[in-house]
């Protein structure tokens, strides 16, 4: 007995072990591509390897060439402006009106809830080059292909599912008898929403308005279908560039996103931290 | 009280309406024109009206009659001088295989021929204008509601009295590319299962805060750009890439005999796992979360192995999550573009870049309207499925 | 969106609001005013587009003050055909090859230039009868010779080195993975010659529907080993990688990368496809004066001969031939460089425009069906 116990415990510990180095190589899977990038956007040659130099940490082996290039590089430039425009605007469209609908939603009243809701969300599951091409001929047809316009409402509306699940996350429990009362005391619908949901909401807000920033931020094929010289984006110069000529600046820019990447997750992780303490809320 | 429901109902409505106009304008409305795009075909019907009305009457089993020549002659000297004969032959050609040629030395003829009989000069310039099928191409191709982007993309065909048939052995493409799409995403789903439910369970399974740095690290990708990750599997998997370098530096593989890892189905393989593997093991460990260990605890006090424990106990409670992460994985792959495009190379490729193919380089917008929709359909049913099975408004971000 | 209570009115909320307020038409006004003044020259990005931006574009600008924005792309009708089919046309000169000049004539996706309105030669020839024959068309302006060779790195044969056209065919004598340009154009001839067919035979075999097998079954025995490219800037690139061992290429790519970059690579002008190209005005372009005066410069016999002095391509026009020189940073003598010196054309290919306008559409469908395959 002592015995089957002893061959048990140790099948145990190996059963353990086992589990842990194949998760352990699940997250290096994951995560090591990434960080490959990092120190190869510091080589000083144009290869995509580690060159002997920079396994023996020869510091001449090192440089910052390939950001000064992109620093310098107008195109790049351009990109990166025109990014953060259309990824601003295309947020505060998205987070507006998937804020109000999100309430509707969360509404316990609300007609059809289940198909609204589903219809809301369906932008994400749609393959994008579907959306894409739709939106090619209609937005041509529109006269709003090729300008700014016309991506900002493209990434606008990629960008509502995440407003809506987020914020509707957070309004899951939400006791509506609490609007009712307000109401009751004599409150319009915009002093309530204020300070009643809005508190309520505000992190759900927050971290859906990032996604869709992040959204938009990566977002390449509705640039592609859309955009023309001057709608380049961030995504779309390296498009050109992985498609063309890997040239090791792309892996400075890459390197500057996983940073941006790890910025935003840092900033939703704290808002989740600080909306922890209410029931209901999403993981 | 009734009335007081429905301004209640009203104004939640009115809450959604904003964001329903808006998807509806710049989403819905696009794939509607798609889907249209997808039957309608009126280029050729606006271009030889008179052409096909002549054509109505015809019989289809002999050339048709001088009339209809002397008709058709006019209206192609008409569109070669509009400059705008090249797009009708070029539609007229995706029906048969150099009609575009003839199409276009006919033209060039007629801008110098006097002809006194019409069906003489062009089946002297083409012979092909004495052979029903040029005419019968000229007809179908005329049709302004068609579904014949919907038979090309099933790999079917019309013969030449209109039965529906299998596409010659050399055109049949769309099929298979659909059936490998099916495939390479079921095979994509099933290693995420593999891989992401060992993770899921540990991380559902660790205290607090080793769970928490844990799941930082599944978030970590799911933040990261596609294109920087796309990217580094292109760096770590080429042919003098880092994996091929540790592998000679290693001495597993000979310097000459370094494997081709990207730009070929592996690569599209290996990049989409690591993509989606975080929509598989998110859905998993929010289900695992609740499973409370004690079940786990029990069945072993009862003397049941842990492997008996689990297959009895755990995995029938954490089913919920394998089939929301299965079908989000699932939906999201049979639709992948980005990643099969920059690391698919030729044979890496699934159905989403024959569409944009079509819509950016063959200009065969029909057919990719067509392809779209057919793709569309096998989404939205997944679509309802996991609605139906999950709940939409359980899908969670982070 | 803190959700701090009390905040009912201050200055920063309603300051916000208002900003939101005029977030649309201010969008609205900006995405208006992002169209720059100039024309936008569309051409094939790397080396060549260095090229010609310092003996093209520069120049242009410098004297008419029109600025020029270059945008990329790998060649063909498509996106022109999109544009003016959308009727939304943003391009306004593009760089073709010759057969899509022809057919986008054809179609009418093209402006009609007139060649009586471009400038004479030194010597006072007027332009129709100082360019070869055959190389100018009702569409099209200024004008390049280029060709379809294959190239090799030094470094991967260092002893037994490939000298022929056959040799890229053949897997046994030289193994390895080749790049080739992922279009039918060029690929079939390359094919036939290989295979045994003349240079004068060529596209009377590829008339057939037998000759078209012919060059698929030839290009089958490879397929397996080939990286398919589509921009001009890959090949030297993989060679460079040794990811291939050998590719289809541009020629002035690649010496490009010999001169500029001191690459070790080697051009096979055996069986080399003759080409050449020229620029075309989109029709229905807004800017369609500015887009004219780009194409007459162009077609000036010295802005032609000054590219060649930054790239290996040569001047379509008789006039031009005397013209060709050194390379304007290097120095070396660019005429042996040229796809048009005889040494180079012992066993040349002219590219046949008018096969190509007449078959591009089956070949290019049965080639991308030969693909998905």
């Amino acid at each position: 007995m002592r015995h089957a116990t002893a061959s048990f415990e140790l099948g145990e510990r190996l059963r353990r072990a086992v589990h842990l180095a194949v998760c352990g190589a699940v997250l290096v899977f994951l995560v090591a591509p990434m960080l490959v990038v990092i120190p190869l956007s510091f080589n000083a040659e144009p290869y995509f390897t580690f060159t002997e130099g920079m396994l023996r940490l020869d510091s001449d082996a090192y440089s910052m060439r390939w950001y000064r290039n992109v620093v310098e590089d107008s195109e790049w430039r351009l990109a990166l402006v025109n990014s953060i425009v259309i990824g601003l605007a295309a947020t505060a469209i998205a987070t507006t009106l998937g804020v109000l609908a999100a309430l509707g939603l969360a509404n316990p009243a609300m007609p059809g809830r289940g198909f609204v809701t589903s219809l809301l969300i369906s932008p994400m599951v749609t393959p994008i080059i579907i959306s894409a091409a739709g939106m090619f001929f209609f937005y041509s047809k529109l006269g709003i292909a090729q300008t700014h316009l016309g991506v900002i409402l493209a990434h606008a509306v990629f960008g509502t599912p995440f407003v809506v699940i987020s914020v509707t996350a957070t309004l899951v429990g939400f006791d509506h008898n609490l609007v009712r009362a307000g109401a009751s005391l004599g409150g319009g619908p915009f002093l309530v929403f204020r300070r009643i949901q809005l508190p309520l909401i505000a992190p759900g807000v927050m971290s859906g308005a990032l996604f869709a920033f992040a959204a938009s931020f990566d977002e390449v094929v509705a640039v592609l279908f859309l955009g023309g010289l001057q709608q380049r984006t961030i995504p779309r110069q390296m498009w050109t560039g992985i498609r063309e000529e890997i040239s090791p600046e792309i892996l400075a820019v890459a390197t500057f996103l996983v940073m941006l990447a790890l910025l935003l997750l840092g900033t939703v992780e704290w808002l989740r931290g600080r909306a922890s303490a209410k029931p209901g809320e999403a993981d | 009280m009734a009335r007081t429901l429905s301004r209640a109902r009203l104004r939640a409505a009115a809450l959604t309406l904003p964001l329903l106009a808006f998807v509806g304008v710049t989403f819905i409305a696009p794939l509607g024109s798609m889907l249209v795009r997808s039957f309608h075909e009126p280029h050729v019907a606006d271009a030889l009206p008179q052409t096909l009305a002549s054509l109505r009457a015809w019989d289809g089993a002999s050339v048709p009659s001088e009339d209809t020549f002397r008709i058709l002659a006019t209206e192609l000297r008409r569109l070669d001088q509009q400059r705008k004969l090249g797009g009708v032959a070029t539609r007229i050609n995706r029906l048969a295989g150099g009609m575009r040629s003839t199409i276009m030395d006919t033209a060039r003829a007629l801008r110098t021929a006097e002809p006194v009989s019409w069906r003489e000069t062009l089946t002297a310039t083409d012979p092909a204008w004495g052979d029903e099928a040029a005419w019968l191409a000229v007809r179908r191709a005329g049709e302004r509601y068609t579904m014949r982007h919907y038979l090309n993309a099933l790999d079917l065909d019309r013969d030449s009295s209109g039965n529906i048939v299998a596409q010659s052995p050399d055109r049949r493409i769309y099929l298979p590319l659909l059936l490998r799409t099916l495939g390479v995403s079921l095979a994509i789903t099933f290693i995420c299962l593999i891989l992401g439910y060992p993770v899921a369970y540990l991380i559902a399974n660790a205290s607090p805060a080793r769970a928490n740095l844990l799941l930082l690290l599944v978030l970590v990708p799911f933040w990261t750009s596609l294109l920087v990750r796309t990217t580094s599997w292109i760096v770590l998997l080429q042919n003098q890439g880092v994996v091929n370098d540790l592998l000679v530096a290693a001495g597993i593989i000979g310097d000459d005999g370094r494997l081709a890892l990207v730009y070929n189905m592996v690569g599209t393989l290996v990049a989409m796992t690591q993509v989606l593997l975080p929509f598989m093991i998110l859905p998993l460990y929010a289900v695992m979360r609740s499973i409370s260990p004690m079940y786990l605890r029990a069945a072993s006090s009862l003397g049941a192995t842990f492997w008996q424990g689990f297959v009895r106990v755990y995995w029938p409670q954490s089913l919920p999550g394998v089939a929301a992460g299965s079908l989000l994985v699932f939906i999201l792959s049979i639709g992948y573009y980005i990643t099969p495009a920059l690391v698919g190379g030729r044979t890496g490729q699934l159905i989403s870049n024959m569409i944009a193919y079509h819509m950016q380089e063959s200009l065969n917008w029909g057919l990719a309207a067509a392809l779209g929709v057919i793709l569309l359909l096998a989404v939205m049913l997944l679509y309802l499925v996991y609605n139906r099975l999950v709940g939409i408004e359980r899908m969670r971000l982070s | 969106m803190t959700g701090s209570h009390g905040d009912r009115n201050t200055p920063a909320r309603s300051g916000r609001n208002v900003l939101l307020a005029l977030l649309p038409p201010a969008l609205a006004i900006w995405s208006a005013g992002c169209t720059t003044e100039g024309i936008t020259v569309v051409s094939w990005g790397g080396s060549y587009e260095e090229a010609c931006s310092k003996a093209l574009f520069e120049p242009f600008s410098a004297e008419t003050g029109i600025e020029v924005l270059v945008e990329d792309f790998n060649g063909g009708l498509a996106q022109v055909r999109a544009q003016v089919e959308t009727g939304n046309v943003y391009w306004d000169v593009v760089d073709l090859e010759m057969a899509d000049v022809v057919k986008g004539c054809d179609e009418g996706l093209l402006e009609v230039v007139d060649i009586d309105e471009f400038p004479s030669a030194p010597d006072g020839t007027a332009a129709r009868d100082d360019y070869f024959a055959g190389t100018y068309s009702e569409c099209g302006g200024g004008g390049l010779y280029a060709s379809a060779i294959f190239a090799y790195n030094r470094e991967t044969f260092p002893n037994k080195q490939p000298s022929k056209l056959e040799d890229f065919f053949d897997l046994a004598k030289f193994p390895g993975r080749r790049g080739m340009r992922r279009t039918p154009v060029a690929n079939l001839e390359l094919a036939l010659m290989a295979d045994g067919v003349p240079t004068d035979d060529v596209y009377a075999v590829l008339s057939t529907p037998e000759g078209v097998d012919r060059a698929f079954r030839k290009l089958d025995a490879i397929k397996a080993e080939v990286v398919w490219w589509e921009t001009g800037a890959q090949p030297p690139q993989m060679l460079a990688d040794q990811e291939v061992v050998m590719s289809t290429a541009f020629n002035g790519r690649i010496f490009n990368a010999q001169v500029l970059e001191g690459q070790p690579f080697t051009i096979v002008w055996d069986g080399q496809v003759l080409d050449y190209g020229q620029l075309a005005v989109v029709a229905g372009t807004p800017r369609l004066e500015a887009a004219k005066q780009f194409l007459l410069f162009a077609s000036r016999v010295e802005s032609m001969a000054a590219i060649g002095r930054y790239i290996a391509y040569s001047p379509t026009r008789r006039s031009g031939m005397s013209l060709i020189s050194t390379h304007a940073e290097t120095g070396v003598d660019m005429r042996p460089h040229m796809p048009s010196a005889p040494e180079n054309l012992a066993r040349a290919l002219r590219n046949d425009p008018d096969w190509w306008t007449t078959h591009a559409d089956e070949m290019t469908e049965r080639f991308s069906a030969w693909l998905a395959r």
